[in-house]
């Protein structure tokens, strides 16, 4: 379905070789990639660790430890909770301190297992050694499940279970792959460092993915503005001839959307209230891809990841490879401490990421980032009279009417909110970021967005 | 266990030993550079080189015009939200600066002071302040304001002076080139004919030097501004463009048909605020569509209007109607065209 393909030809013209990018909508912020050029650093484990039982969708996962007991790196101290969940894995190893709620980075209180750190003893099953294992496993179903056992869930952001994905309803076939490597969040390098530091690791992670898929093709989307990765991973592909292929895409949020990111690829468009796999695709991102590569050839769980710290007024721009159930604040003294001026500590990207009241809250398996926003930066400015000049309605990358439904949920008109489809917002952000009144229209369409839902 | 309670992070205090505490919001935690004042300064900055081009042409009168009409445009939006409202005034948006000077851009340079202070009160006290201010009036307020003035002081508002720059004190005064061409169409005379006898040509029009309201005058001016507004995204192109392409289709099949009875498309095109009212007062955020195909709609419909008005209506120019009328039906076109969404509909309970 090509709507408005201009915008991609016009780019094709100036820079020889063809960007992609999505359809409707979208905006370009200024990327801010501060720690782009910071490799990644390992954060030994210290202190404690303190692992949530509930860091994916789906259903918790319930613990198998006790307290007092010794775990190693990598022994499964949590089991899914149902097929809709995920294991959980002593990301150190240690004492089991306590098994109680712990308070998260808004401050509320979640069971987890708290872990004292002692030494750093790993599972013997887990192969540490640095050598890549390019050989596949022969048999699909070994992928998956060695995947789920792994506790693997999707490191976009939205830590949906991976095998689940990889496992689609009756019926539906998944017969392309798209890694999502487009990192269109503003100060966000992890996944950047990730292709330049473990680029064929992830590679071969892709390809386990595909296999596990049964797909026939294997996309991976990369925003222009990560040359070095694009030509990085095109030369490992070209040497090994794997069977993936690189797309470059135009730098515009939120090209990594997975309903973005399909259309830009491949154009193809879910339908509403659909998933990818109805369109025949499948999205994975480039850090799960990794994670699935350590699962499979390496019999790694996922115990660590990759995190960007960063802000303007930041001593240091930094990428660490940390364990999960690492306190923020063990981030921030490694990047220099928090800074004078930081008005709003955020987990995530500056679009969608969470802000944060409890820096002593841990990272869990999705954590990507935590970002330090001056004071002057930090505050939202008051809102005045909507002067309807339609730039959140360009702005909306799912086509919708921002303004309207704002309108719509204040006065709690249900049937029109749906009719208007508020149902289909992802919450990107778009639209308040473009609002020149300063209006919090997305506060407004996801309150809608609850009363629709019931 | 200290793991378990959480305390604020520390924040080191600030410069002034002001102890800060940390906000808190619902993503997203950036915003453009964009606001209300920045596009309403960018439709400032558009507006100059015609208020330039107004002020070399009608010299000191066109400078007080506008000075006037902004004033009092500023003034009674303040006092209208200080004491009548009793809210917080919000003149420092700018809004209420561009409306007075698109008011005095539609007005003639020997407009009375008392005529532009009658058209701001208007502008501002009816069309845009008694429906709730910024982004709640249904009609362009500069519009509003002129159309009345026409309506209710006809003599004034046709008494165009003609250019004769800074050095000549005393005005001369004559009618705009439009109202020259309906005058001697209804006396039975043909274009040719007519333009004989007119003093205008084809260039001056481009550059302004003929009679007409302040900002009217200079074509290449307005043109200029269009593109300072499209080069900073203010507007879109659609509005501007489908106007201007519906008077040149409208008026070029009238002029193929007969060319004697009726003059070119460029004319239309050059004269009569076409080029004042697409650019700048048809695109006004407030009283337009929302969506590209609902921009079109109403660019069509304000040049069929615009045509229609002057072909056959009674008054030689019809823009400030045409705006008017189509700002009326805007609610129902934004009803009517939405945006392409993403992905299709499906069926749900």
């Amino acid at each position: 379905m090509i709507i408005n393909n201009s915008h991609a030809n016009r780019c094709a013209v100036f820079r020889k070789g063809r960007l992609r990018t999505f359809t409707v909508g979208g905006i370009h912020p200024d990327d801010n990639k501060l720690a782009a050029g910071s490799p990644l650093q390992t954060l030994p484990p210290e202190g404690t660790a303190t692992v949530f039982l509930d860091q994916h969708i789906g259903a918790p996962a319930a613990a198998v430890v006790s307290k007092g007991e010794r775990v190693k790196t990598g022994q499964l101290i949590a089991k899914a909770g149902g097929f809709v969940s995920a294991n959980i894995h002593a990301p150190v190893s240690g004492t089991v301190l306590a098994i109680e709620p712990a308070a998260d980075i808004a401050g509320r209180r979640q069971p987890a297992v708290v872990i004292r750190v002692e030494g750093d003893e790993w599972l013997e099953t887990i192969d540490r050694s640095p050598d890549i294992v390019r050989e596949l496993p022969t048999d699909s179903t070994v992928i998956i499940r060695k995947i789920a056992d792994a506790g693997i869930v999707g490191l976009g952001g939205a830590a949906f279970p991976t095998h689940v994905k990889l496992s689609p309803p009756a019926g539906k076939k998944a017969e392309i792959l798209i890694i999502n490597a487009a990192e269109c969040e503003p100060f966000l390098t992890s996944d950047h460092r990730v292709m330049l530091e473990f680029g064929e690791q992830a590679l071969i992670g892709a390809l386990l993915l595909k296999k596990a898929l049964h797909a026939s093709k294997a996309f991976i989307g990369i925003e222009s503005n990560k040359p070095d990765a694009i030509r990085r991973l095109q030369h490992i592909i070209q040497e090994n001839g794997y069977g993936l292929q690189v797309v470059r895409l135009k730098k515009r949020y939120p090209q990594g959307g997975e309903k973005q990111l399909i259309d830009a690829v491949v154009r193809r468009q879910v339908p509403s209230m659909g998933l990818p796999v109805d369109v025949g695709v499948v999205i994975q991102n480039i850090g799960t891809a990794l994670a699935a590569y350590e699962a499979v050839q390496k019999n790694k769980p996922l115990i660590e990841n990759s995190i960007t710290v960063t802000g303007k007024s930041l001593p240091r721009q930094i990428n660490v490879l940390a364990r999960v159930g690492t306190p923020l604040s063990k981030l921030a003294a490694l990047a220099g401490g928090v800074p004078g001026d930081t008005g709003k500590i955020v987990c995530g990207g500056p679009m969608m990421g969470k802000a944060v009241v409890n820096l002593e809250a841990p990272t869990t398996k999705v954590t990507s980032a935590l970002l330090f926003i001056p004071f002057r930066e930090a505050r939202r400015k008051e809102a005045s009279n909507c002067i309807r000049c339609a730039k959140c309605v360009k702005a909306c990358p799912m086509g919708l009417e921002p303004y309207l439904l704002v309108k719509l949920a204040q006065r709690g008109m249900h049937g029109e909110l749906k009719a208007n489809r508020v149902y289909d917002c992802i919450e990107c952000g778009c639209c308040l970021y473009s609002c020149p009144a300063y209006i919090p229209l997305l506060d407004y369409i996801r309150m809608g967005k609850l009363r629709v839902r019931g | 266990m200290n793991n378990t309670n959480h305390t604020p992070p520390a924040v080191p205090p600030a410069e002034n030993g002001e102890r800060r505490l940390l906000l808190i919001s619902p993503a997203p935690h950036a915003h453009s550079s964009d606001t209300t004042h920045r596009l309403m300064r960018d439709v400032i900055i558009a507006l100059l080189p015609a208020f330039a081009a107004s002020v070399y042409f009608f010299g000191w009168d066109a400078l007080r015009v506008a000075a006037v009409s902004i004033i009092s445009c500023v003034a009674l939006e303040w006092a209208i939200q200080k004491f009548l409202l009793r809210t917080p005034p919000q003149i420092s948006d700018l809004s209420a600066v561009v409306t007075g000077l698109l008011l005095a851009m539609n007005l003639p340079g020997s407009a009375p002071w008392w005529l532009v202070v009658i058209g701001s009160i208007v502008a501002i006290g009816i069309a845009k302040m008694s429906f709730g201010g910024i982004g709640k009036n249904p009609f362009n307020p500069a519009l509003v304001g002129r159309v009345f003035l026409l309506i209710s002081f006809p003599v004034q508002m046709t008494h165009w002076t003609l250019p004769r720059g800074f050095a000549v004190t005393d005005a001369v005064t004559g009618a705009t080139p439009l109202a020259v061409l309906k005058e001697g169409l209804s006396n039975g005379l043909t274009v040719e004919q007519i333009f004989d006898k007119a003093d205008f040509t084809y260039l001056e029009l481009l550059f302004g030097r003929i009679g007409g309201s302040a900002g009217e005058v200079s074509a290449l001016a307005l043109l200029a501004g269009f593109a300072w507004l499209l080069f900073r995204r203010v507007i879109r192109p659609h509005i501007p463009v489908t106007i201007l392409a519906t008077v040149a289709v409208f008026g070029g099949i009238l002029w193929w048909a007969n060319p004697g009875r009726f003059i070119d498309p460029l004319f239309h095109l050059l004269t009569g605020g076409v080029l004042l009212g697409a650019v700048f007062m048809a695109t006004d955020y407030v009283t337009s569509p929302m969506h590209p195909k609902g921009m079109v709609i109403f660019g069509v419909g304000i040049g069929m209007l615009t045509m229609l008005i002057r072909v056959f209506g009674s008054y030689p120019e019809g823009i400030s109607f045409a705006i008017l009328i189509m700002n009326a039906a805007v609610p129902l076109i934004n009803k009517y065209t939405k945006p392409k969404r993403y992905g299709k509909e499906v069926k749900h309970g």
